[in-house]
């Protein structure tokens, strides 16, 4: 039974204001509320009317909008007030329990992983190294721990095997096998969109309307859209709305405007509560050695030390992720994912409740997407509270879905179906011949979105993409990108005749110019 | 005279003592863009009252004829350098002739190098400048970082400029900090000196494209600080070459290709370090191995020995010309004076579609 939408407003509503009270923002809009009462324009006949109008003339109004916004861009819909928890995160059963096998496994590897090398998987430190490392946090990258023997919890190819393993024990395909279910690598039946929807859905991509990353290429007059486009980011900022914001960023930021405007679409505001959190985290690092430490160095110096561009940041990625493995709020999320953390306990005090450290899987399992997610945001925010708070955010509303085995529509399995219908539908027969030259088009492109093009793209290109992430507040988009570039590479493709050489052509995707590229599949191809 | 540090600071000296005769004490500071520099031994003890009057600062002894780092370390106590003399000797020829200035017979002091004891009865000299560290460099992600920007001069008299779009930011590969000025690695960051590093790996390349520079200080200052910015990069090569243009000879058919190092300040201030004749041409990865062809390509190009080009062009490939007899405006062309609305034709860390634009060039001067 579907829920009527006057109850489910309700629901969401009154979900809504659970979360905001007891939040700072209520108690500073308490306080507030109070202090208006000196004010002469407010007055006892009128009281109710009279605060609400200061709460608007003085801003407040706004920042509780923004903050609504926030919470309903992060939540799903509700479904059926009756329905169990598990199936708000993830109605689908066989997703969940395949979800749930992948985090065992992962587990259990890192359990090995410490038996055989006799490191606990969480110990405190002694104060001398308490305080060595509390000196050196901000150059940790100068370190050089053995990490021979660390060897990565599971290669991002195991996760595309679960995926494509992943089968609807209700879908019977009959006699009758649909070209679908042969020719991908993605075998479940969930629900994509087609270009038609795709076109609806990013109408503000189209031909005619103005571009960052397009339009105000040099060869173009910024009188045409640059300079009003300027303008027009200026004053959302000043009006400080996340919704207006979310909005404008679909065609684009400019380069000086995105770091204010991200911040203000994921209402982040770097409030004393949110330093002294961060610094709540880095005590905790300070004070307490987990194994995943040792793969989070490992990882970093594998990953940004040898990336031309990153290896600046890479003292800030250790603070990040260091972080990050200890934030229980992250937990949070998971009460809309189909992700459980597992649980571990510091070495010596198995089973008492204080001493567990839950380990979001995601951190174990996908070290290098983190890394790589983590990086493009060192050139936009430096204060270290605000860019993890920024790398938190972006995480909990997207990044997590990239790792996580749901039906989602933003849900990797999701964007993998998409890239591949997307190919069968619009580029058939680059699809067929891939296909049999051993080269499935998804083996080649699921790096790309499973790290939302990070160390793929030219920075500039990837802050473009990630504008209309956060505008759109969907990674569809990561599918359609991945299968424009195949349609722009098709020539080349078409001509090779091994695995290999089609990587190759794929290799280096650094000198691509994201929006033409979007632009021309979405609206200019025959559909 | 303008790539040897000390006739570098010469000539910078005397430009500005020109300009604040000529035309004001606030036109002369747009010539302070040179850390404080004395020449050694001929200026040590000008050197060593300055260095009195700011105790606790910290100096950089470089010598003028290498490059590649060589030779170059850091002080912070006059004793660091007594120690460093002792090893070399002083010495010094004294002329005494007449002045026409001054009217009269009087001691010259012959400039003089240091030499070794064994090199005391060479010919060769060598001489230093003491120059003033800055402490206070721009750092990204804790790491400091120098720019090389290539300008190209066809002429001298009169000055014709072009400055290329592309360029790169060097990083030292490791964290600032002015706690070890024994560390050789930290401070200097030429490329030469980080491949001995001993963390260096020769993979990764420590440099970024100036238009990444350009793009990040952009997120995190605006657009506009950046602007100023870059027009005192355009200030500094331009005052820099006037300041040596009566001295260089000059020849039509000569061109030099320099590759100026400048080194951004805490305050987004420019300061120039050093100019290069012979500015590397070593790749050390695919994007630079690019960057230096082209490079190359597009001087050719400009020195036009087929004389292709009318010789009125504001742009040939990822070159523009910044200066021809006076500065050259964005808009409009060579022979229009300059208008109200003044914009600089420098694009330094902009979009170079210089093979568009080449294409674009030559085919309109084919028709």
């Amino acid at each position: 039974a579907m829920v009527d939408a006057e109850s489910g407003l309700s629901l969401t509503i009154a979900r809504v204001v659970q979360r905001l009270r007891g939040s700072s923002l209520h108690s500073q809009l308490e306080r507030q509320a109070r202090v208006s009462l000196h004010k002469p324009e407010v007055k006892l006949e009128s009281l109710k009317e009279d605060i609400k109008d200061f709460l608007k003339t003085s801003g407040w109004e706004k920042k509780l909008q923004n903050a609504v916004y926030s919470e309903l861009n992060v939540f799903p819909s509700p479904c059926h007030p009756a329905a169990p928890p598990e199936h708000m995160k993830e109605p689908l059963a066989y997703m969940r329990k395949a979800q749930g096998s992948w985090e065992k496994r992962i587990l259990k590897s890192l359990n090995s992983m410490c038996t055989e090398l006799s490191i606990p998987l969480a110990q405190k430190r002694p104060v001398s190294e308490q305080k060595e490392l509390l000196n050196k946090w901000n150059e940790m990258g100068t370190d050089e721990p053995d990490l021979t023997l660390f060897r990565p919890v599971y290669a991002p190819k195991d996760f595309l095997e679960v995926l494509m393993n992943l089968r609807n024990p209700n879908y019977e395909n009959g006699e009758q096998p649909s070209f679908r279910n042969h020719l991908g690598l993605i075998q479940v039946p969930l629900k994509v969109k087609d270009i038609p929807e795709l076109k609806e859905d990013f109408s503000e991509l189209g031909l005619n309307i103005g571009q960052l990353g397009i339009d105000d290429s040099a060869q173009v007059p910024p009188e045409f859209f640059e300079n009003e486009h300027v303008r027009v980011g200026q004053k959302v900022l000043a009006e400080q709305d996340s919704a207006a914001a979310q909005q404008y960023v679909r065609q684009g930021c400019p380069t000086a405007l995105r770091a204010d405007l991200w911040a203000l679409i994921l209402n982040i505001s770097n409030q004393p509560e949110d330093i002294l959190y961060y610094e709540q985290l880095k005590s905790n690092v300070i004070q307490h050695n987990l194994l995943v430490d040792s793969l989070i160095y490992k990882d970093v110096k594998l990953t940004a030390s040898n990336d031309d561009y990153y290896f600046v940041f890479e003292d800030y990625l250790y603070q990040v992720l260091l972080c990050f493995s200890r934030d229980t709020s992250v937990l949070e999320h998971f009460a809309y994912s189909s992700a459980t953390p597992p649980k571990s306990y510091i070495r010596g005090k198995l089973g008492i409740e204080e001493y567990a450290v839950f380990y979001p899987p995601s951190v174990l399992s996908h070290l290098n997407s983190l890394i790589l997610a983590v990086a493009p945001l060192c050139f936009l925010y430096h204060e270290p509270s605000k860019l993890y708070q920024m790398f938190r955010e972006m995480y909990v509303r997207f990044f997590f879905r990239l790792h996580s085995i749901s039906s989602h529509p933003s849900g990797i399995v999701s964007l993998c179906l998409l890239f591949e219908t997307l190919l069968q539908t619009h580029l058939p027969q680059l699809f067929h011949h891939l296909r049999e030259i051993g080269a499935q088009p998804l083996r080649m492109s699921f790096k790309w979105m499973v790290r939302a093009f990070s160390g793929y793209l030219a920075t500039d290109q990837l802050l473009l993409l990630w504008d209309r992430i956060l505008g759109y507040n969907s990674l569809e988009i990561l599918a359609v990108l991945a299968a424009a570039v195949f349609a722009f590479r098709a020539v080349n493709l078409m001509e090779v005749t091994s695995l290999a050489a089609a990587e190759a052509v794929l290799a280096d995707l650094s000198t691509l110019k994201v929006m033409p590229l979007l632009q021309i599949f979405l609206f200019a191809t025959v559909t | 005279q303008l790539t040897r540090k000390n006739y570098l600071v010469k000539n910078l000296k005397r430009f500005r003592k020109q300009l604040e005769r000529e035309a004001g004490k606030l036109e002369a500071t747009k010539c302070d863009f040179f850390p404080k520099t004395f020449e050694m031994p001929l200026e040590y003890h000008l050197f060593v009252e300055e260095f009195r009057k700011n105790p606790g600062t910290t100096w950089i002894m470089k010598p003028v004829g290498r490059s590649q780092g060589k030779g170059i370390f850091l002080f912070r106590k006059l004793k660091d350098i007594i120690e460093w003399r002792k090893e070399k000797l002083w010495t010094f020829h004294l002329l005494f002739i007449y002045s026409p200035k001054r009217g009269k017979c009087v001691w010259f002091l012959l400039q003089d190098g240091l030499r070794t004891d064994d090199q005391k009865d060479e010919t060769q000299v060598e001489i230093y400048v003491a120059q003033r560290y800055i402490e206070n460099p721009y750092l990204i992600g804790g790491r400091k970082f120098d720019l090389r920007v290539y300008v190209l001069v066809t002429s001298y008299i009169p000055l014709k400029a072009w400055l290329y779009r592309d360029g790169f930011a060097r990083f030292s590969n490791t964290r600032f900090t002015l706690n070890s000025i024994d560390d050789h690695y930290v401070h200097l960051t030429n490329v030469a000196v980080q491949k001995t590093a001993p963390d260096y790996d020769p993979e990764k390349g420590c440099k970024w494209m100036i238009q990444q520079l350009r793009q990040y200080l952009t997120a995190k200052h605006g657009a506009d600080v950046v602007e100023v910015l870059f027009a005192d990069m355009d200030n500094i090569f331009i005052k820099s070459l006037q300041s040596v243009q009566k001295v260089i000879i000059s020849d039509k058919h000569c061109f030099e290709l320099y590759g100026y190092d400048i080194l951004i300040d805490q305050d987004l201030k420019p300061w120039l370090i050093e100019v290069n004749a012979s500015p590397s041409l070593a790749a050390s990865s695919q994007e630079d191995y690019e960057l230096k062809c082209h490079l190359l390509k597009d001087t050719l190009h400009i020195v036009d020995m087929e004389g292709r080009l009318t010789g009125k062009e504001k742009r040939v490939g990822g070159f523009d010309l910044i200066w021809s007899d006076g500065p050259v405006s964005r808009e409009g062309n060579l022979d229009t004076p300059p208008s109200e609305s003044f914009v600089a034709n420098s694009h330094l860390g902009c979009y170079n579609d210089r093979k568009k634009q080449l294409k674009q060039l030559f085919r309109s001067l084919c028709a």
